[in-house]
Order: C-alpha cells, then sequence, then structure tokens
C-alpha cells in the first residue's frame, strides 16, 4: 500500500538535490566561484518581509494617488562576500537558475498532470494548445508592439495562452460534459490554426523576426527577479493544489464514470486540474518561451523510478523537473556555445526518451 | 427471516450497512432516435438479490448505469432509500452505491492493493492518510475474494479473471450497502463464477441489495432471489427464478428454443438453448426418435425445443433417452429392460413410425430385444441418423440381424448429433417433393 513516508523520502532526496544542482549551477560560468562563497552569498540573497509600511508606496488610482501598504525586506545572513562575486551570483546567476527552476517544476507538474489527466503518455503540459498561445500571444507583442496595448511580452504571452486553453476547453465541452477525447482533438486543432497565424506573423515581422523565433526556441537569457517573482507564486500555488488532488489524479485513471462511483465529481475535477495545469504552464512559457520535453520526459523518468502513483508521482516529478532545467540551462549558459535552452533540453532529452522507450516500455502512463 | 431477524443478524456478521430500497419509475432513455429502455418501473426490496437476464442488447447495462446514476433517463427517475440519485452528490452516491463495471480493463501499473485501496476514496477526506478502518476494510475485500496473494502484483500483469475479482474487491471495500454487478462473473472460468457468486450471495444475507446483470441464465437461477428478464428495452417478466426461467419466457424474450430441465444437483433451473434459426414452415410436424442414450435423448430435446411434436421409443425404462424425454414432459413408449418386446409393443412402434413425418435412428442397438424391431422401419422413407460412436459397439445381433440393419443404415441421412434439425428438415423436404417414389418404395 502506499507509504506517505516514501513519498517524503524521495521529496526531500530530490529537494537536497535541486539544492546542490543550484550551487554548483551557480558556481559555473565564465567567472569561476567556489561553492562557500556561492552558499555564502546565495544565503545573503535570502530576505524575509521586516515590516509593513503604509504611505511609503502608492499606487495611482484613476490619477490620485492612493497610500498603499508595502512590505519592508530584511536580509536574514549577512557573510563576507565580495561584492562583485556577490552581484554575480545573487542579481546575475540566482535569477535566471530560480526562474530555470520554476519553469521546470511548472512544466513537469504540467505534464503529469496532463498525461494522468488524458490517460495518454503522449500528453505534454502544452496539449491543449498553452504553449501555441504563448507564442502567438508573444509574437504578436514581438512584431506588432502596437497591436498588443497591455503591456509586455510576458503578459501577452501570458494571456495568450490562456485565451487558448479556454477556448479549446470552451470547444470541447458540450452539455456539460467534457470528453477528453475531444478536447485532444480540439486541442491538436486549435494548434494547427495558432501555428498558422505565427507563421504569418514571423513572415511579416520584419527585423523583430530573430528575437521572435528565439523566443519560440525557448530561453533563460536576461532573467530577471521580476520574472521569477511573476512565475513562483503562481507556479507554486499551482503545484501546491495539484498535489491536494493527487489521489483525484489516481482515481481518474480509472476512467470517468467509475471515478464518478468512487465519489470523485468528475467534470469539476477535470476542470480544476486543466485550469490549474494551464494557469502553471502559461507562467512558465510566458516567461521562458517554449521549453520543450521537459514536460513529456521528466514525469515518464520518474515514473520508472517511483512508480505510476500520483502520490508520490507529482511531487517527485514537479521537483526532479526543476532540477532538470536547471542543469540544462547551466549547460546552454556555460557550453561551448550559448544556446536557448530549449535546444539543449530537446537535444539531450529526446535521445534519452528513446533510450528509456528501448529499454523499458513507457507503454502507459 | 424477517427482516427485523435479517438485520439483527446483519450487525452480528462484520460488515453490516443498512440495507436499502432501489427503484426505478416510469425511465426512459434513448441514444439519439435509438430508444433503449421504454419505462421501466422496478422496486428492488432491501437486501434482495436481483438478476437482470435478457439477450444482449436487451438493456441490462444501461439500466445498471441509470441506477448507478452514470446516465440520467430521458424520462422517470431513479431512487435510493428514497432519494433521487441524480439529486446526490458523487460522493454521497458512491457511500451509497458500489459498481463492479464489466469492462475491467486497466492501463496502468498500480499495485492490486491499491486499486482495492481506492474503494476507500469516498470515505476519507482530503488530507487524512488511511486510518486503520481503511486498511482493515481493504485486508478483509482482498481475502473474501480471494485476491490478498496478488495484493502487491501490478494490475495489468494479472489475468482478466483475477482483475475481475480485485475490481469487486474495490466495490466490497467501499462498504456500499447497495452493489451493482454488470457481468461479474463474465470473464472468470467456472469454479471461480461459483465462488464469486457465492461471495455474493454471502454480501446479499449480510444485507446488502445487490443487482446483477448475468448472461449465464443457470447461474442466474441459482443465485439471485429474483429474475427480471429484459427484453427490447423492457420488462419482459420478473419473479423468481423458477417461474421466469421457463421455455415460453425464453422463447419469447431471448427468440430462442431452449429446454429447462431442473438441474440434477443443485435443483435450480437449468436451460439449454438452441440455435433458433429455421424456417418453421419447413419443420415437419412429427418425428419419432429410435434409439438410446444421450445421443436419443439429445436428439428429443434439440427436436422438441424447435416446435416439433416428438415421439421415443421403445425405449428401455430408466434409459438416459427416457428420463430426458420425460423431463420435459414426452411420454415415451417404454418397455421392460433386457427383455423381448412383445408384439404389442412392436405394433405400436410402428404406428408411432408410420405417423412420424421422418424417423431418427440415434445410437439405435440391434440387439435380441430390438431385431423384431426392424420390420417397423419399412414404415418410414425418411430415415435420418445419428451416431456417436462405432456402430461394432452397439451391434449385438445376428448377422441377418446386422445385414437387415445395414441397408436401413444406408437409406439413412448420417448427420453429427448438432445437425439433427437440418437432417430433418432436409429429409422431410425431399419426401415432400417427391412423394410418388415414397409411394412406389412402400409398394414395393
Amino acid at each position: 500500500m502506499y507509504r506517505p513516508a516514501r513519498t517524503a523520502a524521495w521529496s526531500a532526496g530530490l529537494v537536497v538535490l535541486l539544492i546542490a544542482v543550484v550551487l554548483a549551477s551557480a558556481a559555473l560560468g565564465p567567472v569561476r566561484i567556489d561553492p562557500v562563497t556561492v552558499a555564502m552569498a546565495t544565503l545573503n540573497a535570502i530576505v524575509v518581509p521586516a515590516g509593513v509600511t503604509v504611505g511609503s508606496a502608492s499606487v495611482p488610482v484613476l490619477g490620485i494617488s492612493v497610500p498603499a501598504p508595502g512590505l519592508e525586506y530584511a536580509a536574514v545572513f549577512s557573510f563576507d562576500v565580495p561584492a562583485t562575486r556577490q552581484i554575480i551570483v545573487a542579481d546575475i546567476r540566482l535569477p535566471r537558475i530560480a526562474l530555470a527552476a520554476t519553469v521546470g517544476l511548472a512544466l513537469a507538474a504540467a505534464g503529469t498532470v496532463m498525461q494522468g489527466f488524458f490517460r495518454n503518455p503522449l500528453a505534454d503540459p502544452s496539449i491543449i494548445g498553452v504553449s501555441s498561445g504563448a507564442a502567438a500571444g508573444a509574437v504578436a507583442a514581438i512584431a506588432f508592439p502596437a497591436l498588443v496595448p497591455f503591456g509586455g511580452l510576458h503578459l501577452s504571452a501570458f494571456v495568450g495562452a490562456l485565451a487558448t486553453a479556454f477556448l479549446v476547453y470552451a470547444i470541447a465541452t458540450d452539455g456539460g460534459r467534457t470528453p477528453v477525447a475531444t478536447l485532444l482533438l480540439a486541442g491538436v486543432a486549435v494548434q494547427a490554426f495558432l501555428g498558422a497565424m505565427i507563421s504569418y506573423m514571423l513572415v511579416h515581422s520584419g527585423d523583430s523576426l530573430r528575437e521572435a523565433v528565439f523566443w519560440m526556441m525557448g530561453h533563460l537569457n536576461n532573467s530577471q527577479w521580476s520574472d521569477v517573482a511573476f512565475a513562483f507564486p503562481i507556479t507554486l500555488a499551482g503545484v501546491l493544489v495539484l498535489c491536494a488532488f493527487r489521489r483525484e489524479l489516481n482515481v481518474l485513471l480509472l476512467g470517468e464514470e467509475d471515478a464518478h462511483h468512487l465519489g470523485i465529481e468528475v467534470e469539476r475535477t477535470k476542470l480544476l486540474l486543466l485550469v490549474l495545469a494551464s494557469i502553471i504552464t502559461a507562467a512558465g512559457v510566458a516567461v521562458a518561451g517554449i521549453i520543450g520535453f521537459v514536460g513529456l520526459v521528466v514525469p515518464h523518468i520518474m515514473r520508472l523510478v517511483v512508480g505510476p502513483d500520483h502520490r508520490i508521482l507529482l511531487p517527485t516529478s514537479a521537483v526532479a523537473g526543476a532540477s532538470f532545467l536547471v542543469v540544462t540551462d547551466t549547460i546552454a549558459r556555460v557550453g561551448p556555445a550559448v544556446v536557448p535552452v530549449g535546444i539543449i533540453t530537446a537535444a539531450l532529452g529526446a535521445p534519452f526518451f528513446l533510450f528509456l522507450l528501448t529499454r523499458r516500455e513507457v507503454h502507459s502512463v | 427471516m424477517t427482516d427485523a431477524d435479517r438485520r439483527e443478524d446483519t450487525r452480528e456478521s462484520e460488515v453490516g450497512p443498512e440495507p436499502v430500497t432501489v427503484s426505478a419509475d416510469g425511465c426512459s432513455l434513448a441514444f439519439g432516435d435509438l430508444s433503449v429502455l421504454e419505462d421501466v418501473s422496478l422496486t428492488i426490496e432491501p437486501g434482495e438479490f436481483v438478476g437482470f437476464v435478457g439477450p444482449n442488447g436487451a438493456g441490462k447495462t444501461t439500466l445498471l448505469r441509470l441506477i448507478s446514476g452514470a446516465l440520467t433517463p430521458d424520462i422517470g427517475s431513479v431512487t435510493i432509500d428514497g432519494v433521487d440519485v441524480h439529486d446526490l452528490s458523487s460522493r454521497a452516491s458512491s457511500r451509497l452505491v458500489s459498481v463492479v463495471p464489466q469492462d475491467t480493463t486497466l492501463s496502468f501499473s498500480f499495485p492490486v492493493r491499491d486499486v482495492v485501496e481506492m474503494g476507500r476514496h469516498p470515505h476519507r477526506s482530503r488530507f487524512s492518510s488511511p486510518t486503520p478502518a481503511d486498511h482493515e476494510a481493504v485486508e478483509r475485500a482482498l481475502e473474501r475474494t480471494r485476491t490478498a496473494d496478488l495484493a502487491d502484483r501490478p494490475i495489468d500483469e494479472i489475468s482478466g479473471g483475477q482483475r475481475q475479482r480485485v475490481v469487486l474487491a474495490r466495490a466490497i471495500a467501499q462498504e456500499t450497502p447497495v452493489m451493482l454487478l454488470d457481468e461479474p462473473t463474465a470473464s472468470l472460468d467456472i469454479t471461480h463464477q461459483v465462488e464469486t457468486l457465492e461471495l455474493v450471495r454471502n454480501l446479499v444475507d449480510e444485507g446488502r441489495t445487490v443487482v446483477a446483470a448475468i448472461h449465464d441464465l443457470d447461474l442466474a437461477a441459482r443465485y439471485c432471489d429474483r429474475l427480471v428478464v429484459l427484453a427490447d428495452g423492457g420488462v419482459a417478466r420478473d419473479g423468481a427464478p423458477s417461474a421466469v426461467v421457463t421455455s415460453d419466457v425464453l422463447a419469447a424474450s431471448f427468440d430462442a428454443t431452449a429446454v429447462v430441465t431442473p438441474n440434477p444437483v443443485t435443483g435450480t433451473e437449468t436451460v439449454t438453448a438452441f440455435r433458433a434459426d429455421c424456417d418453421e414452415d419447413s419443420l415437419p410436424e412429427r418425428v419419432h426418435v429410435l434409439g438410446s442414450g444421450t445421443a436419443a435423448g439429445g436428439v428429443v430435446a434439440r427436436l422438441e425445443a424447435a416446435g416439433i411434436e416428438v415421439t421415443l421409443g421403445p425405449v428401455s425404462s430408466g434409459d438416459a433417452a427416457a428420463e430426458a424425454a420425460r423431463s420435459i414432459g414426452i411420454d415415451p413408449l417404454e418397455t421392460e429392460p433386457f427383455t423381448r418386446l412383445s408384439s404389442e409393443e412392436v405394433d405400436s412402434a410402428g404406428r408411432l413410425v408410420r405417423d412420424a413425418d421422418v424417423t431418427v435412428l440415434a445410437d439405435f442397438v440391434v440387439g435380441t430385444g430390438t431385431r423384431t424391431l426392424l420390420p417397423v422401419l419399412d414404415e418410414s422413407e425418411s430415415l435420418v441418423r445419428i451416431e456417436t460412436g462405432p456402430f461394432e459397439e452397439r451391434n449385438a445381433g445376428s448377422g441377418a440381424a446386422r445385414n437387415r440393419y445395414e441397408s436401413y443404415r444406408e437409406r439413412a441421412l448420417e448427420v453429427p448429433q448438432r445437425r439433427v434439425l437440418d437432417a430433418v428438415t432436409m429429409v422431410f423436404e425431399k419426401s415432400q417433393s417427391n412423394p410418388a417414389a415414397s409411394a412406389d418404395s412402400t409398394d414395393g
């Protein structure tokens, strides 16, 4: 029977691995920094809310500035680290590493959920068109900034992703029921349509073609703490709520009718899983572009290691996905040629997946 | 046993949900233009084991799915314990009704115990770990379905029959007062069929209300308290097995010709069905069977089921053929065993052969007792012969009798036993189309 201790042990082990990977990654780069300094600089970067200030910040509403509560942060640790090293670690490398971990967490968790939800080993986080929607939004924002009035690239991609997921869901829903097969096919069709739209925009993107294509390859260059501040809270909240529905995911594997007879409000649960998985995927894709294979391969690898039970599979896949993307992004960043991480994940992930496929059958979810 | 007694019993046994009533009231359901159920009303009493029987496509599964709440009737309602199932949340209904579906294919490799544990889902809150009560329910369910030794095997690596028992275990672990089973024995071998239905019977005796679609009429008659025959989207018959499993009901509902005989071991109804694809107009009205043993008995039953008037004899009393004939209401011409046939007996046999359109020789034994019978075969030109073993084994007569029988053998159309109806029809048609030949030969 399911043993919570096993899940705790695996999760803790993978979290330790993630921390090690993060510290190792932060040590690597054009400037080599020894691990101790990295650890100290990382700890120095940790801040906690130290107090609430009212009125010091103001938010303009209807042209009038009104006082708003703001948080004051204070550093917890103050190790003695040379200023340049502190800046390299805390302001240049760590934001990118943290963002890689966040996006990996989101994609692997969403991939696990989608594979279970669709009972299909080929399902990935963007199976219902989230990535295509994000790409359409991003390319539109890059190529035709004037057409996207509501702000930056990230927001445009995020909104495009969620709008697409909603559209696919609405198309596939009939009379309060959403058959997963219809959902899957609607996703494929909408993705094809968006693919055409994206190509059209690229053709007419002129000078911004390079930037648009680079975005679509998926990269974490120029990551800022503000990107992490956008993606991490959404991802963390989403993954935690998904984790609360792990048992439902298991029972849904039996099929919807059986799940109903075992006390699951099938349509409501499906909607919730789909919404959460789409939101965390959208958050990840919005900040990092389309990074393939993480959400497909990591859940399969973890399924081979810990088994198909979502109670252990979902948290371990999520944390493993974070490590996987930190490692691949480090390779992208410090490797012989600086390339978008999306190229590395696919170039490493695909052969590894094929290796698994030929060694052990990946025939079920 | 009164209900009060039953409840008292229930409290003492290990699992005892309060018995509840299930009723369907005027339910109709159509899939598109295809009406599947029409105005079905049914009340299932607490602690009753009701079997749904009927031909394929009669709506057994659909009615079960209506009762479980998986389908909503277009008209009418289903209530469990007085509450409309469609007003219940999934969680509430899953605490009342457990379902063992027909298709139990699972394409993921959870250990068997974890699949059974899913039956506890309705009883658990979101963030709690399994309680000792959950563990006990799971282990008990594994024991009762004899799947405990499979508990750690992945569900996708056990056989279909084992999987069916695991899904039953899941339903037992759910501890609901009502259980719905769709063909729970479909992929089980004969031992496990009986074992599973004995178990279901015990669950009923503990106070559960059980409704099962069972295609095996013999098993349904043996274990159910009540059978509901569904045919053409409605209830064709509803009652105790002995009242429902009759050849008339089966003919009307299953469009089958069948013989219902009491099972000598269990005493419950046993159904032997035959193909019902012959054209009734081309059948002979009357067929006489000469022979012995199960070959003759089988022929009698087969022809009788097709609606032909069958006569049998002479046959030794106590012969399997005589027993078979009597069990389906045919009075054979019986003789004392091991004695020479009297001339009256030979005359009666001759009359029966003459009156019949076709005569079937089924494992006819040539011996001292039957030698005198051979001339009566001259009375019939339309002979069909069935021999289940080599002729020599049944030949105890003299050389002359054997030679005479050989001539009849050659005139008769030989077929295997299962083809007897076709052969009888063929021989009869031939004699009808060529009456002159028949007359000539009789004259000669």
